[in-house]
């Protein structure tokens, strides 16, 4: 089935993202798939400098900037005022990055989530906190390069499982998005704006400057991100009823790894070893995939 | 209508009939029973407003943030380290000049774990850009919630109205409760020039280059000059329609004094039993009781200490390595009075240690055997 993407553009050019940014497109996408009845809270991150500086501001719908570690709290205040002035069914969209989202935010979400708050929580995950310079997070996954895991001492554990830990929480939605899939990217952001509570919605999005990849290649690379199986495409609804959205055909994981600088230094036994646990990962997710419902 | 109320209690009642939009907060002791009156308002319908049961402080005033941007009337309460945990979203909310009313319950910061009061909590948010109140009665309390959302609504910053734990959060007084009528005349409903609004799109609180930054920061430091005068109008403005006004400071018998304590905050009602004292006894004092820290009211202050000799501050807070912080505020707000008046800091009542009568009469002791203070604070009634 193949959804179309809305023409309007609600992202307007003028943003100062870095060429090739994967975070430019998934908002882009975002504002396209929720349209203009919508406030968008944007917490400490690249995004903070993309919208652009005062007096400008390159989105054209109502944008709170807020402090790092305010997604979920924020977002909660702002869904309680609309609500107050009349306006129940405006769309509420807090955005963050991994940091904002994996780490700093997490205390505040996790809180959010629980209540069941109304919003969607989107974080764009570029795997680093990108902002400051390419620091590692704990989405950053096993052995890959930060300024803060240096080669000598690349990051030593997996990536943190957000969606598993998001859907523990029993909200009605929860999905995971890829740039390189925009259909599948706007048709979760739709169904999320249909649905009342709190949805969450993980958007891989590839930094050409903190992955050491070539911006030409963002969308080639969140797609083998996808096609690799290291970021499969799904969605998990109540916490418990898992589909896969889209299944293609499978590549090796180094077709994905050897476009990054950041996975320069691996290893064929790490290699190895990365896709062994991408392949454990996807064998687990169509368990669940078949057993729920 | 007239109640027993704790101060406590008498906040909730404020908070109700301020018809406040959206309530966050997350307990802490002694501040735990203003949310959780105010929980049961919520609950029961008498209140109708949004209470956002936060995890945690800093959350509690990041959803009266985004709250208060989107247009509500916002509210919450802490003490202590709740407030210490805010720190940052105090800063956020000045400088987005967001109207959000907060209490904080005078409370000891730890280590050693301390609930009983203390005004480090609150006076460590010096700068961060909150209109700051300090109480001295219950009802007092609850006139002053009142008057900071007419006060921050009007000049566009958060105001922080600040009671003593137990002796004001915990003890029952009785409080002129005004009717929602009488309120709502003075209090209007919050209408914001901007918020966040589908219908007039509008970015907020974005990157800030040096070119631009200076001019808002200026904005804001002109925000809180003007308060100094509109606080003063609607606390006047309070007075005629409900019969109470405090000032931005209170003098008591300050007139002919040579000497003054200065006090703020409970320990006031302390300090003007033992002035009646000396008056009957013939000793010239009087009493400045400072309402108003942020702005700091310095030309009332100067004004009303130029005359006066000798100046007893009792600071029931710390900063260490400098001492007390309404001492070294008032000897700035003195620096330019051609007639100087020695300021005397006496560190006093930490951590919830009583000020007694006879503490205050020992202070006027040391007083009036000695025409200048040392150099520090006195550290006072502090076992050897
Ligand atoms: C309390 C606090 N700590 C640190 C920072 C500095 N800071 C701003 S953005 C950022 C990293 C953001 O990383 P992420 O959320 O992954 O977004 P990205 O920059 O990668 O888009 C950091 C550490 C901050 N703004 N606030
Ligand atoms: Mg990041």
């Amino acid at each position: 089935m193949s959804y179309a993407i809305p023409e309007r553009e609600l992202l307007h050019p003028g943003h100062v993202a870095c060429p090739g940014c994967g975070a430019a497109i998934a908002m882009r996408l975002a504002l396209k798939a929720l349209g203009d009845d919508l406030v968008v809270i944007i917490v400490a991150s690249c995004w903070s400098i993309i919208a652009g500086p005062f007096p400008y501001s390159s989105l054209q719908v109502p944008t709170l900037h807020s402090a790092f570690e305010t997604g979920g709290s924020a977002a909660s205040g702002v869904k309680a005022a609309l609500r107050r002035r009349g306006r129940p069914d405006t769309t509420v969209m807090a955005w963050a990055g991994d940091g904002g989202t994996f780490d700093i935010g997490f205390q505040a979400l996790s809180g959010a989530v629980e209540r069941n708050e109304d919003f969607i929580y989107v974080c764009y995950d570029n795997e680093a906190y990108m902002n400051t310079g390419i620091q590692r997070s704990s989405a950053t996954p096993l052995g890959a390069w930060t300024t803060t895991t240096p080669v000598a001492s690349p990051k030593d554990t997996p990536k943190k499982d957000m969606v598993a830990i998001m859907a523990a929480h029993g909200i009605p939605y929860t999905a995971t998005a890829s740039i390189g899939y925009p259909e599948d990217l706007v048709r979760k952001l739709q169904k999320a704006a249909s649905i009342r509570g709190s949805k969450f919605i993980h958007i891989l999005s590839p930094c050409p400057s903190g992955w050491k990849s070539e911006p030409e290649e963002t969308v080639k690379i969140a797609r083998l991100a996808v096609q690799s199986r290291i970021f499969p495409l799904y969605e998990v609804e109540r916490g418990e009823r898992y589909t896969v959205t889209v299944r293609p055909p499978a590549v090796p994981v180094i077709e994905y790894l050897r476009r990054q600088g950041r996975f320069n230094h691996l290893s064929v036994a790490q290699i190895e070893a990365i896709q062994a646990n991408a392949d454990r990962a996807w064998e687990r997710l169509l368990e669940r995939a078949e057993s729920g419902a | 209508m007239r109640k027993v109320l704790m101060g406590n209690h008498a906040v909730s009642y404020a908070v109700r009939l301020a018809r406040a939009d959206v309530v966050a907060a997350y307990p802490i002791t002694p501040q735990t029973q203003i949310v959780e009156m105010l929980s049961e308002f919520c609950a029961e319908g008498s209140l109708d407003a949004s209470f956002i049961k936060v995890e945690s402080e800093h959350s509690a005033m990041a959803a009266c943030i985004g709250a208060a941007s989107a247009g509500a009337r916002a509210f919450t309460a802490t003490s202590s380290h709740g407030l210490l945990l805010m720190h940052e979203m105090l800063h956020w909310a000045a400088g987005a000049r967001l109207p959000i009313v907060l209490v904080n319950v005078n409370r000891a910061v730890g280590p050693g774990w301390n609930v009983w009061t203390e005004q480090t909590d609150s006076l460590a948010q010096r700068d961060t850009g909150l209109i700051q109140i300090y109480c001295e009665s219950n009802q007092e309390a609850l006139d002053s919630v009142l008057q900071a959302f007419r006060l921050a609504e009007t000049v566009r910053l958060p105001v922080m109205v600040v009671l003593d734990a137990f002796i004001l959060s915990h003890t029952e007084e009785p409080v002129d409760v005004p009717s929602q009528e009488e309120v709502d005349a003075f209090l209007a409903r919050y209408e914001p020039a901007w918020r966040l609004d589908p219908a007039d799109p509008r970015a907020f609180n974005m990157l800030v280059p040096p070119e631009h930054y200076m001019e808002l920061r200026l904005l804001i430091q002109k925000a809180m000059d003007d308060a100094l005068h509109v606080a003063a109008e609607v606390d006047a403005e309070y007075g005629r329609h409900f019969g109470r006004s405090y000032g931005l400071v209170e003098a008591y018998r300050l007139d002919d004094a040579e000497l003054a304590l200065v006090t703020a905050g409970a320990s006031s009602g302390t300090a003007r039993v033992v002035i009646d004292e000396l008056r009957e006894q013939g000793v010239p004092a009087g009493l400045l009781r400072l309402r108003l820290f942020r702005p700091f009211p310095a030309e009332p202050v100067s004004h009303l200490l130029a005359g006066v000799r000798k100046v007893g501050v009792i600071d029931r807070n710390i900063s260490f390595g400098q001492g007390g912080i309404f001492a070294a505020e008032l000897k700035a707000a003195l620096y330019h009075q051609p007639q100087r008046p020695q300021v005397f800091d006496f560190v006093a009542g930490l951590g919830g240690r009583d000020i007694t009568p006879a503490t205050v009469r020992g202070i006027v002791g040391y007083l009036l055997e000695h025409d200048a203070p040392p150099t520090g604070p006195l550290w006072w009634e502090v076992k050897a």
